[in-house]
């Protein structure tokens, strides 16, 4: 996936407005009022983007929802004018799924940003979708409680957009993605209508649609409250940094600990180049002459973390583990995950651009996948770092690259096509957090069969029939809705930085 | 990788074939939830057997026919369980397709939490795969937590890979006579926390050092005996918000004996809970969602995921 960009690039110029959408923005500065209403090309410039390189995305006017009242009325006024609603958090994603196709309505949701309730007895709470991650589970902390998820970008990434993507992030290999988290959400659909779809009891009647609308990017509806489960603080905490002289036995050790029946809280993984670019960029201590670091954290009850986290040392050390580190306090612990959740900011310092990965493959085969992506990448001449959530075998290889060197950047994708491909014939999946978008639509039929996406096809109809929301996603292009009558058949192919 | 299905996968799509109603049997020990099949409704059954058994992936690809009780056993050779509830005779097919948890569900998980990748017939009698081989998977629309729960009526399922976990290292049932559930709950080792109104029984699991440290705890707040099991729980179950079933006794005299699952909301009773009201427009959706993956209502006619439970 592409990741970051160059900075100040602005070489995609946004298309005029079209004339004719005149009157459509005159519906909807009467619909939600001027203030939340934006059409001038630097809005629409910046609603067309998302954090990959994806460039051909292609905002209409943009609204500023402040209410579900208002979304109705945008997604209504939309849909009067023959044209789509794509809804936006942060913008932080890194597949193109919030980049908007064919001049869209887009709908940004970040003014839609309140935690509404915390609703202690029944173990919720229920947030507006422009709610930023981390400003959640820091307003939750005076009640000993947080909010699981935790993406890298989570200071910024809003709760709504994780929920279109089903993020995941180092946390949720013990504690699951974000739709073990998603207790019931509110939603707009397509024709304007609100429903809640799940409920906060314990087994809500009808089908699973609240699951079904988790990580539907963006192209079933409009969420707009959200409950999300809260996590009690685990008593016990234990941040270890496990250093090795070679990859491929902190891979094993990786797998060693799974199979060992312990599932820690996270277990990071980082090689050498990554790990320099750390240190150079925020000095989290991890030491730079190790091939390849593992941050593993271990939670819950104080005699289990004591017990696991032991054992844990005992595996890497049987790994030829030259260090095992154990954050003293509380202090050291943030310094360490620091060092992590700032790795793709550290990029910047080794080349000006990168390209992102995120594929899954089975934890067990960690070694001989990392061998193969180090042969992938020498093959065509690149520079790769490694961070990634080692313990359930989601890869983010990325692809470091000055994109003004001729050539560079067809083999950064012939590189990126071979690290997917190898993905699945390892028996993996396409995207472990980051989502399909626009950037993976068309490896869909590498992973699923006709009958498959066309079952996918109908969950998405069944919620919007007429795919009005996000047209263009995830789906590849024979297995998306025919009548898209917004979408332009030349945005939907898109170009690739 | 687009799947080759197995034998007994195909075998089954084409005992299911693509037309005529057709219901599918597992243990029959939820048989009329949601409704039963309608008169004149073939009866088929998934094929059965533990296809692969990875411990050190914390995964098991299993045929939907096969026993709980059974797929447990073998997992339990290796220290590991699913999530899915344990019924006399129940399969995992249908626990998967009932969607209802276990009730050690704060230390197990949900059931739709545990289905990675399912093998399904589709209406039309070919085989849908949906999720994904690995742990993780965000890879296109989430099927597989579409279909828990669904009663076999959007698709039957033949085969899917769970989600293993270890057992914890020490299990306990224990009774506590007249404790206030809500300082039982407080225990960092409570995967089940049961209250009838009077009595509270908790199963403590995990390391045997934090079991011993809870129940020293519990030991504190009155009268502790370590028991089998859970409670026998009554035949109907309520659905709740977790606040509602911690007020249970005061709320419902008409629910008859009961067994409220504290921290959950889930509450058995003697006497069935009274309709529930559903938002019009989730009923809309439902409906679409049947005419979508089922657009001749062949699959499961006559129950319905909107009259459970």
């Amino acid at each position: 996936m592409l990741g970051s960009h160059r900075r100040g690039d602005r070489s995609a110029a946004v298309p005029a407005a079209d004339d004719t959408d005149a009157a459509l923005i005159a519906d909807l500065v009467k619909a939600i009022g001027a203030d939340r209403v934006r059409a001038d090309a630097a809005a629409r410039y910046l609603a067309s983007r998302d954090a990959s390189i994806y460039k051909e995305g292609n905002a209409g006017p943009v609204c500023y929802p402040g209410s579900t009242e208002d979304v109705v009325a945008c997604v209504k006024v939309a849909t009067r004018h023959g044209r789509a609603v794509s809804p936006r958090g942060a913008g932080t994603g890194l597949a193109g799924g919030a980049a908007p196709l064919g001049q869209p309505v887009v709908l940004s949701m970040t003014r839609m940003d309140k935690l509404l309730e915390v609703d202690l007895d029944n173990g919720l709470a229920w947030v507006q979708p422009g709610m930023v991650n981390l400003d959640l589970s820091r307003a939750l902390a005076p009640h000993g409680v947080h909010y699981a998820p935790d993406p890298s970008s989570q200071a910024v990434c809003t709760i709504g957009g994780n929920l279109a993507n089903n993020s995941g992030g180092p946390h949720c290999l013990a504690y699951g993605v974000t739709s073990a988290h998603v207790v019931a959400v509110e939603v707009v659909l397509s024709d304007g209508s609100v429903v809640t779809l799940g409920d906060i009891t314990a087994e809500p009647a009808g089908y699973d649609l609240r699951g079904a609308f988790v990580g539907s990017e963006g192209m079933c509806g409009i969420a707009t409250a959200v409950a999300v489960r809260l996590t009690r603080n685990p008593p016990a905490v234990c941040t270890m940094l496990l250093c090795f002289e070679d990859v491929s036995d902190a891979a094993a050790t990786v797998s060693a600990i799974i199979a060992a029946g312990i599932v820690p809280a996270a277990i990071e993984m980082m090689d050498q180049r990554c790990v320099r670019a750390i240190e150079d960029f925020a000095q989290a201590g991890y030491p730079e002459d190790a091939a390849a670091v593992l941050l593993v954290e271990v939670d819950g009850a104080s005699g289990g973390v004591a017990i696991a986290s032991e054992r844990v040392d005992g595996i890497a050390r049987r790994n030829q583990a030259i260090s095992v580190r154990i954050a003293a306090d509380e202090d050291e612990r943030a310094r360490l995950w620091k060092g992590r959740k700032s790795a793709f900011g550290a990029v910047a310092n080794v080349m000006p651009d990168y390209y992102l990965h995120d594929t899954v493959v089975p934890r067990t085969r960690l070694v001989e996948v990392l061998e193969r992506i180090y042969e992938i990448v020498d093959r065509h001449d690149l520079l790769v770092l490694n961070v990634f959530h080692a313990g359930d075998g989601n890869l983010h290889p990325i692809l470091a690259y000055d994109s003004r060197v001729p050539g560079v950047v067809e083999r950064v994708h012939a590189a990126g096509r071979e690290i997917i491909e190898m993905s699945l014939d390892m028996g993996g999946a396409l995207t472990g957090e980051h989502g399909i978008g626009v950037e993976k639509r068309e490896y869909m039929e590498r992973m699923f069969s006709a009958v498959d996406l066309d079952q996918q096809g109908r969950l998405r109809a069944s919620f919007d029939p007429y795919c009005r929301m996000n047209p263009g996603k995830v789906l590849p292009s024979a297995h998306s809705c025919s009548d898209i009558g917004a979408l332009r058949a030349s945005d939907a192919a898109g170009v690739w930085g | 990788m687009v799947a080759d299905f197995d034998e007994a996968l195909t075998t089954f799509a084409a005992e299911v074939g693509p037309d005529g109603p057709v219901c599918a049997r597992g243990g029959r020990t939820r048989w009329s939830l949601g409704g039963e099949p309608a008169p004149g409704t073939r009866e088929v059954q998934a094929p059965a057997g533990i296809v692969a058994f990875e411990p050190a992936e914390m995964t098991v690809r299993v045929r939907a026919g096969t026993p709980v009780a059974e797929l447990h056993a073998e997992l339990a050779t290796a220290g590991q369980r699913t999530a899915l509830p344990e019924r006399a005779g129940g399969t995992v097919g249908g626990a998967l397709m009932a969607g209802e948890s276990s009730i050690a569900r704060l230390g197990l998980g949900l059931v739709r939490e545990a289905l990675l990748q399912a093998r399904y017939v589709c209406a039309d009698g070919q085989i849908a795969s949906a999720g994904a081989p690995t742990v993780k998977n965000v890879s296109g629309f989430d099927l597989c937590r579409l279909l828990v729960g669904s009663l076999g009526t959007l698709g039957l399922v033949g085969e899917a890979l769970l989600r293993t976990f270890p057992v914890g290292e020490t299990e306990r049932w224990v009774r506590l006579a007249g404790a206030e559930a809500d300082a039982v709950r407080s225990c960092y080792t409570a995967a089940s926390v049961l209250w009838d109104g009077t009595d509270v029984w908790t199963l403590l699991s995990g390391y045997a050092v934090d079991v011993d440290k809870d129940l020293g705890r519990l030991a504190g707040l009155g009268a502790c005996e370590d028991v089998d099991g859970p409670p026998e729980l009554p035949p109907h179950r309520w659905s709740c918000t977790p606040a509602e079933a911690a007020a249970f006794d005061s709320r419902n005299g008409a629910a008859g004996r009961f067994v409220a699952e504290i921290g959950v909301g889930v509450v058995h009773a003697s006497e069935a809970q009274p309709p529930r009201p559903v938002e019009p427009g989730v009923v809309e959706l439902n409906r679409r969602f049947k005419d979508r993956f089922d657009p001749h209502g062949r699959l499961n006619p006559g129950r319905d995921p909107l009259r459970k439970p």
